[in-house]
């Protein structure tokens, strides 16, 4: 599968996560994605941002436009080195938290995406990938 | 640092969310907010988003607390210019922002919350 543009952000700061929507706003344009499937790939980026900050301690991002066949879309590949997640299954579920937000980032992103894979060890960190293909 | 400007209009707050918010912007102006509410005895406050071009779980959160405080405060939030993109997307995160009054415009808000001052008899501009 050719990927065709790609971009690493750090994730550090609070105005990193302004970053990360900002340039997951510009691939998903260029990708063609609807406006509505724009806005869920980006509110998808910002809270996967977040917790890659808040959980993960800061990590990094990469996105991409992608190509499969004739189909386009964007994907964003969340890593960081943090604490890992214990239970995946049950962080996935809504409410579940173990900072301080609302436990909807992770579930609520996946429902956002229409691909999404999440890799991660206790002690090692957390790889998060999701993609948004263009519909129609 | 930067602060979202709050403006008074009679016993309303009007608020117009124009950038892009990182966390920190978004938590002043809540407590920018409730310290006016406070100090200008405001009945109302209205949130004009409709230049946001996302709401995520963290903003929805600020919304809610807002709404949550200021009726403490004996104010009404009303969150107008909600964007179709971002309501549907916002019901898909899995938030219903259920604590939140909501209008399409900023007048039909301001008209919510008139209505609310003269069903307690309060002139729209009496400063008390």
């Amino acid at each position: 599968m050719p990927t065709t543009k790609t971009d690493r952000l750090e994730i550090r700061s609070s105005d990193d996560v302004v970053k990360v929507r900002q340039q997951t706003r510009i691939l998903a344009a260029e990708a063609g994605l609807s406006l509505v499937d724009q806005t869920k790939v980006i509110t998808a980026a910002s809270e996967l941002a977040r917790n890659t900050l808040d959980y993960g301690g800061g990590g990094s991002v990469q996105i991409e436009f992608v190509e499969a066949g004739s189909r386009h879309g964007v994907r964003l590949t969340f890593q960081d080195q943090g604490p890992g997640i214990a239970d995946i299954q049950e962080a996935l579920k809504d409410g579940f938290t173990t900072g301080s937000g609302l436990g909807l980032g992770l579930g609520g992103a996946k429902r956002l995406s229409n691909e999404f894979n999440i890799e991660s060890t206790v002690g090692l960190g957390t790889k998060i990938q999701i993609t948004r293909w263009k519909t129609g | 640092m930067d602060r979202i400007p709050i403006l008074k209009l009679g016993r309303a707050l009007l608020v117009t969310i124009q950038v892009d918010m990182h966390d920190r912007l978004a938590t002043a102006l809540e407590e920018d907010l409730t310290q006016k509410i406070v100090t200008l005895a405001a009945k109302g406050v209205l949130i004009d988003i409709s230049a946001l071009e996302i709401v995520d779980s963290f903003m929805g959160r600020m919304l809610d607390n807002i709404a949550a405080v200021s009726r403490i405060l004996d104010a009404e939030t009303v969150v107008v210019g909600m964007r179709p993109a971002v309501a549907i997307t916002l019901v898909e995160l899995g938030l219903s922002l259920s604590g939140v009054k909501t209008a399409l415009n900023v007048d039909r808000g301001m008209a919510l919350i008139q209505r609310r001052l003269d069903s307690e008899g309060v002139d729209a501009d009496d400063e008390d």
